[in-house]
């Protein structure tokens, strides 16, 4: 249920976002899905993609300062309130998130990233209260 | 008016007679009392009676910042503690400040020095001066203080910052004289115009502004935005503080209070002393300090000296405005900053790389000191809020270390340029 996503530091600089994606793509690496950050002087990239280690050594040859993180990614149905009813739950057994982003490719279901605190007992807690998680291999494959 | 014409006035043989006896003096006081640069005569095969006059000086050893450093904290005082009145300190080379103490005798020449450099200047004992130097272990403020003190000035001793209070106290007191440095002078002229105050409505009428370089161009700026004279006092805590040299009405040079620091101009490189017009490293020894006084000090300051009589009739030799440094030293709002105390810092944090740039700017008329540090892969964090932190974790370090707010900026990994020589660590912009 744990998936790896790449995080990657970027400083404010024009081309940085571009080299990243063109290193992938030329490696046919798949991107299936990607938030990026910013503050004012930094941001910090991150997504999931087809090969996570893979990309890693890719990005670490070009001296870029990426590293695996362990997130969840949670399948909710599309509809009004059902984020809210997976937030109350976790936040309800003291799950907290420290960034989430999310994505939905129809009106059935969308893709909720999380990256909480404690990454076990969000599976738990999620897993008990019969919330569906996407799995890695299926992560991977968007 | 002149404060004291014998010394100010003195022809040359008489200032070399009092200099030849008062460095035979203090060379065989320090050899006694200093083992450190005893061990340094020693090992050039010197005794204090080989220094017969003035013209033995160049066969004296160096004293370096460094020493103080080894010496750190009171190893070069040559007195003891119960003689030492008041202790001052710099920042030093590498996070350990620069430690000076001071004997009553050595604060009331201090003191004279400074009214010396006050009458020069034009103020008398009529005159308000607002002492807009920062008042503590640096030297500006209190140095002035006394000074304005001894002359018989009224002192407002506000130290530094709090421009509305600055302004509010300079209306209200009727304010005559500001001592503080240039760069915030023209930040003052600034406040002023943005106010709405005329400089018309002020008393102003002079300004003693040092403790870090400006030019020719910011004393135009400055004597046009207060509606002043403004004069260039030079010093540094090593020697004793400001007042080491001050120019006068005349504005033609900075008279050195040669009765007690003999200067030189030392080529850098080969360290032999150049002749007199020609530019170099200052260099001091103090004759008549017992605190903890120094022989052949490298000031690191480029400069050249004037041994004509001055217009004012003063024939204490006049030193130019610093011209650079013959080390990496930068002034930043009046404090000095190395760039080997940044590194320290970083070094001391294992988050960052060494690896890092330094980008001087004068944003309006204050400058400003950014660093670009790297971070390192490992301690790079998924998390905003852990980077944030490590950012201010550098912000705050550099600030307790150098005594200045420093912007820091993470940047990326390798993104600084590596040379194969000496690294390019420091971007001045100022313009200087």
């Amino acid at each position: 249920m744990i998936i790896k996503q790449l995080s990657v530091f970027l400083e404010n600089k024009t081309g940085r976002l571009n080299e990243v994606t063109q290193l992938l793509g030329n490696a046919g690496i798949n991107m299936s899905a990607m938030s990026l950050a910013d503050t004012s002087e930094f941001g910090i990239l991150r997504m999931i993609a087809s090969e996570p280690e893979k990309a890693l050594s890719i990005l670490k040859e070009s001296e870029f300062s990426v590293r695996l993180t362990d997130v969840v990614c949670l399948n909710s149905p599309n509809e009004p309130g059902a984020l809210a009813r997976a937030l109350n739950i976790l936040s309800g057994e003291g799950v907290f998130i420290e960034y989430l982003y999310a994505y939905s490719m129809d009106n059935k279901t969308a893709n909720i990233v999380l990256k909480p605190d404690n990454i076990q007992k969000c599976i738990e807690v999620l897993q008990a209260h019969k919330l569906e998680l996407v799995s890695a291999s299926d992560m991977y494959k968007i | 008016m002149i404060w004291n014409e014998k010394i100010e006035c003195a022809s040359r043989d008489e200032m070399r007679d009092i200099q030849s006896e008062r460095l035979k003096e203090t060379v065989t006081r320090i050899y006694h009392n200093v083992p450190s640069y005893r061990q340094k005569m020693q090992a050039v095969g010197l005794v204090p009676d080989d220094i017969k006059s003035v013209d033995d000086l160049s066969k004296l050893p160096f004293t370096l910042k460094t020493d103080l450093r080894d010496n750190y904290p009171f190893g070069l005082f040559t007195v003891p503690m119960s003689e030492i009145v008041r202790i001052h300190a710099s920042s030093g080379t590498t996070g350990k400040p620069t430690v000076v103490g001071y004997t009553r005798k050595d604060l009331n020449n201090w003191a004279e020095m400074i009214t010396r450099g006050l009458c020069m200047a034009g103020v008398h004992r009529d005159d308000i001066v607002q002492v807009a130097y920062g008042y503590g272990l640096f030297t500006g403020g209190l140095g002035m203080h006394y000074g304005c003190e001894n002359l018989g000035a009224s002192v407002i001793p506000i130290s530094g910052g709090n421009t509305d209070k600055q302004l509010q106290l300079m209306q209200d007191f009727g304010t005559t004289v500001l001592a503080c440095t240039p760069s915030y002078s023209l930040h003052l002229g600034e406040e002023l115009a943005a106010k709405g105050i005329k400089k018309e409505d002020l008393k102003l009428r002079i300004g003693i502004f040092g403790a870090e370089p400006w030019t020719e161009n910011m004393r135009k700026e400055i004597e046009a935005s207060l509606g002043i004279k403004a004069i260039d006092i030079y010093g540094l805590s090593e020697i004793m503080g400001p007042g080491v040299s001050c120019e006068c009405e005349h504005q033609a040079g900075m008279h050195i209070m040669e009765d007690h620091f003999i200067p030189e101009i030392i080529d850098p490189i080969t360290l032999q002393p150049l002749p007199a017009g020609e530019v170099g490293e200052l260099v001091f020894t103090t004759i008549t300090k017992e605190g903890i006084p120094l022989i052949r000090y490298r000031t690191r300051d480029l400069t050249r000296l004037n041994y004509e009589k001055c217009a004012c009739g003063r024939t204490l030799v006049r030193m130019e405005k610093c011209k650079g440094r013959s080390d990496d030293m930068l002034i930043i709002r009046g404090v000095n900053v190395f760039p080997s105390q940044i590194e320290s810092v970083l070094l001391e944090m294992s988050e960052t790389a060494p690896h890092y740039l330094l980008i001087v700017e004068r944003e309006g008329n204050l400058d400003t000191l950014k660093l670009m540090v790297e971070v390192q892969e490992q301690f790079f964090s998924d998390e905003i809020r852990q980077l944030e932190a490590l950012r201010k974790k550098i912000k705050n370090k550099l600030q307790s270390t150098l005594g200045i707010s420093v912007d820091v900026k993470l940047v990326e990994p390798k993104t600084i340029e590596r040379t194969a020589g000496k690294a390019k660590r420091v971007i001045d912009n100022r313009n200087l």
